[in-house]
């Protein structure tokens, strides 16, 4: 079996990765880092949305094989303290409500905002549009990513 | 802690009834005579839903599960003001299956019908009250003061005459739990007006953790030694595995065994990995079953044909006056005919628990909607007796209704039974789709009398749809209802409209298909179906729908949440490609009393595409007392986003039993793009909190569909309204 090299939240890790290992499983099972969800496995959805290299990514498309040498960050990493200001900006909009797929959202717009660090109102939508949420939480998703960009 | 235990309370249940506007709540408060002093152990209890440390820490037992509606704050909130707690100092845990938290109303611990924080407002209340009570007459008995001289503020109880203050923390290190609690009269809770938790927005107590990936829900766990499982389930009722490809899955890497169920195959593996693949490749031979004849675009008509024939009798499920009567001798007839799909629920955490059978019993891990049941049933799964069970109540990522059906815990369950090891049991998405639970699919026929000044003087109303009821709560249950599915005919009963004479009928369509309650249960599909036909009834009147509505209302609550919405959407003015339509909705029951809203969608139509935009939508609700009013409009609001999905796009449909649909590419849900701009006010009236979690789910659709006629002059009469029925309604 073949063994992967990466960093995680900034740390080495080596996992044995067989052939058919995707990163998602491995994040939450292996290394046990649950944050990042799972939702469809089909990449449809966006509640495993993490970052591989600064890129948001879908870790149930991505195999474990692929992040050879590479750096993940997944919500635990986002922040050392839960402190990023899109986590500021989701507690003071109370944009959750199951919560499950707000890791993802946070992800994705994590990316967002440090490519485009004040984004319109439609670059929010475009670019957010592939993460499902199935309480409807969108506008305070919305919401959130503006109030982030504001206060940075 | 038993029952019995907790039937020695000294609340006094007449006390209860009385505080609670007529309801007829079965419930005492308990505590525990055994616990000494009030900081005995990690923190000294003092009744069933408090807990108060030597640091002032209190812990708040919430008895309702957490879904995403907001309860593991509201409820603990409504202990917190009467308690006087310091909020700061609260901790939340969610209750053990433990009949003290039964819910008052439904007299099992479950989370359904959006009535958690109606049903335990009153008991709750009176618990802090009471805990309050105890450490005043503690303070008091160490001051040697009368309790009348003493009062509290946030988590501290003061002598103002002498100028002493004890913490609540301080008093936890000496005083005694009573023998019998402290009696209170309803008139003695703090007055509404003087709280400062209740309707102040405090911040919801989950939020931190879901915004930084600490929250933990069941497919989150993890414990030693633990295997991957998943299930492949029947895909209709009384079916089950007749042969499989064991030998085939049995060699495939990564897997540990392969079971069959009566129900359908486990495999169990190594990796999470390792299951789906080896899922994905087994080859099930189904035993036949009733159920693999349903084909649903087939079945709908026939569902049609049954609410068009007299001969098709229904169960009478609402009835007021005489409808056939007045129909009878009706001057004129308004006769519509409404249908409505199969809907998924879609939460987005896919069933998941964690569950290991051991020689001494479950140990479970598992969000559920009833957590009272979802033990119950494991335990027989397990083949012990509940007492047996350690149960790990954690939030549920979605429910809408669907986590009260408990099937997966019993799936868990049987797998690590089978292997004698912890298992995590995941249905993979396609699984859970193959495997849902849908809100029925319904045929529905209006006919309504009018006499000869073309008022409303009968209506009758025709529902043909599969059941829920017998297969949520069993056959017995319905029996004992006389075969009223309340699920299904809910809302079809009209208690806020001037109609003398009414009557509901639902017409059984048992085919084999998996039902469930679904966010908003029968208010879904029956209110689009009469608030449309209202709409029609007005321009029968040469009416404006707010004006038709306004003079048939009767409740003045009514009247003033359709006024409120009109308002606030301007409805009277013109939009250049665009048009308003306006709907009535409520949530209750008359025990319980009913929330109210009233909605107006603004749409535009792409006639080539036949694509509905919804641009605007505003709601005035009517919601009692708003407990926490930030949070009751996320709950409007995401209910309308999930009630657009019912409206535009979402449909389950059945080809020889087996749903058609398999992921989110081919059941799409609403998405950030799609969504409407929100305007959401609340109105209180009186002092008692109404249900909200649903309140929205019965008036989005026929807004729509209303607006889409005064736009277009054509009536969509079919829900989903996706572009292709949309191109043949304007056709």
């Amino acid at each position: 079996m073949a063994s992967v090299a990466f960093t995680i939240n900034g740390q080495a890790v080596t996992l044995a990765a067989e052939p058919n290992a995707s990163l998602l499983w491995a994040v939450r099972e292996q290394i046990g880092l649950t944050g990042t969800k799972f939702g469809c496995g089909s990449g449809l959805c966006g509640a495993c949305t993490l970052h591989v290299n600064g890129e948001a990514v879908r870790s149930c498309q991505t195999s474990l094989q692929s992040v050879a040498g590479k750096r993940v960050t997944t919500i635990e990493g986002l922040s050392a303290n839960g402190d990023h200001p899109l986590q500021k900006a989701w507690i003071a909009e109370q944009t959750p409500q199951c919560g499950y797929c707000q890791s993802g959202q946070i992800m994705k717009a994590a990316e967002l905002l440090a490519k485009t660090p004040k984004p319109t109102r439609e670059q929010i939508v475009q670019h957010m549009d592939g993460n499902l949420c199935r309480c409807g939480a969108y506008p305070r998703i919305a919401s959130a990513i503006e109030r982030a960009s504001k206060e940075g | 802690m038993t029952a019995s235990d907790v039937t020695r309370s000294g609340l006094s249940r007449r006390a209860v009834l009385a505080g609670s506007a007529g309801l007829s709540f079965a419930f005492a408060l308990g505590f525990d005579p055994g616990a000494g002093a009030l900081a005995a152990g990690p923190g000294g209890r003092i009744n069933a839903y408090v807990r108060i440390a030597t640091d002032g820490t209190i812990t708040i037992i919430n008895p309702a599960a957490e879904m995403g509606q907001g309860v593991n704050t509201a409820i603990p909130l409504i202990i917190a003001e009467e308690l006087d707690a310091d909020w700061s100092k609260v901790k939340v845990e969610t209750a053990p299956v433990d009949p003290v938290y039964n819910h008052p109303v439904l007299r099992t611990q479950m989370v359904v019908a959006s009535i958690s924080v109606r049903g335990y407002w009153m008991p709750c209340r009176m618990a802090g009250a009471q805990a309050r009570r105890v450490l005043m007459e503690a303070a008091a008995g160490r001051w040697g003061v009368p309790l009348a001289e003493v009062s509290t503020e946030p988590s501290a109880v003061l002598h103002k005459a002498s100028n002493r203050r004890m913490t609540y923390g301080e008093i936890a290190a000496f005083a005694q739990v009573p023998e019998k609690m402290p009696e209170l009269k309803p008139e003695e809770l703090k007055p509404v007006a003087q709280f400062r938790l209740l309707g102040k927005d405090v911040t919801r107590v989950d939020v931190a953790a879901k915004s930084t990936g600490r929250e933990t829900y069941a497919i989150d766990v993890r414990v030693p030694g633990m295997l991957y499982g998943t299930l492949a389930r029947r895909p209709v009722r009384d079916s089950g595995p007749v042969s499989f490809n064991r030998d085939e899955i049995r060699q495939m890497p990564g897997i540990v065994e392969v079971v069959a169920l009566d129900h359908g195959v486990g495999v169990i593996g190594e990796t999470v990995e390792a299951v789906f693949a080896a899922r994905q490749k087994l080859k099930i031979q189904w035993k036949d079953a009733p159920g693999f004849k349903m084909n649903s675009e087939t079945a709908r008509a026939e569902y049609l044909a049954k609410v068009r024939d007299p001969a098709a009798k229904g169960v009478v499920g609402r009835n007021t006056g005489d409808a056939m009567g007045a129909i009878a001798s009706a001057a004129r007839v308004h006769t519509s005919e409404f249908t409505t799909d199969y809907v998924y629920h879609a939460q987005m955490e896919p069933h998941a628990c964690v569950a290991s059978v051991t020689p001494d019993g479950l140990e479970l891990w598992a969000g559920t909607q009833w957590p009272t049941r979802t033990v119950e049933d494991a335990a027989k799964a397990a083949g012990v007796p509940a007492a047996k069970v350690k149960f790990h109540h954690l939030t549920m990522g979605g429910g809408y209704g669907r986590n009260a059906f408990v099937e997966y815990a019993v799936d868990a369950t049987l797998l690590s039974k089978a292997v004698g090891k912890p298992v995590k049991m995941i249905q993979s998405r396609e699984d859970d789709m193959a495997n849902g639970r849908f809100r029925p699919m319904t045929a529905q026929r209006i006919v309504v009398a009018l006499d000869g000044q073309g008022k409303v003087s009968g209506w009758r109303h025709r529902i043909a749809a599969d059941t829920i009821v017998p297969y949520l709560y069993g056959q017995e249950r319905m029996d004992a209802q006389k075969g009223v599915d309340h699920i299904v005919v809910y809302g079809a009963d009209m208690p806020h409209y001037e109609v003398p004479n009414h009557v509901a009928e639902h017409i059984y369509e048992e085919r084999g298909v998996r039902t469930a309650a679904w966010r908003g249960i029968g208010a879904g599909h029956n209110n689009f179906a009469i608030e449309v036909v209202l709409d029609e009834l007005a321009r029968m009147a040469g009416e404006d729908p707010v004006a038709y509505r306004l003079a048939i209302l009767k409740d003045p609550r009514a009247k003033a949440v359709v006024q409120k919405a009109s308002q606030m959407a301007d409805f009277s003015r013109k939009r250049d490609g665009r048009a308003l339509g306006v709907a009535f909705s409520k949530l209750g029951a008359p025990p319980i009393g009913f929330a109210l809203i009233a909605t107006v969608a603004e749409v535009s139509v792409d006639r080539a595409s036949g694509k509905i935009g919804v641009h605007n939508l505003w709601m005035a609700a009517d919601v009692g007392l708003p407990l926490q009013p930030s949070n009751i409009v996320a709950q409007l609001e995401g209910a309308a986003v999930y009630s657009l999905g019912a409206a535009l796009k979402e449909r389950v449909t059945i080809k020889n039993g087996l749903v058609e649909q398999s992921n989110f590419h081919d059941y799409e849900i609403m998405r950030m793009s799609e969504i409407p701009a929100m305007h959401t006010e609340l109105i209180r009236s009186g002092d008692i909190p109404l249900p909200v979690g649903e309140l929205s789910m019965g008036a989005t659709l026929p807004a729509i569909a209303n607006a889409v006629f005064a736009l277009t002059g054509k009536t969509l009469r079919h829900a989903p309204f996706t572009p292709e029925r949309v191109k043949q309604a304007l056709a």
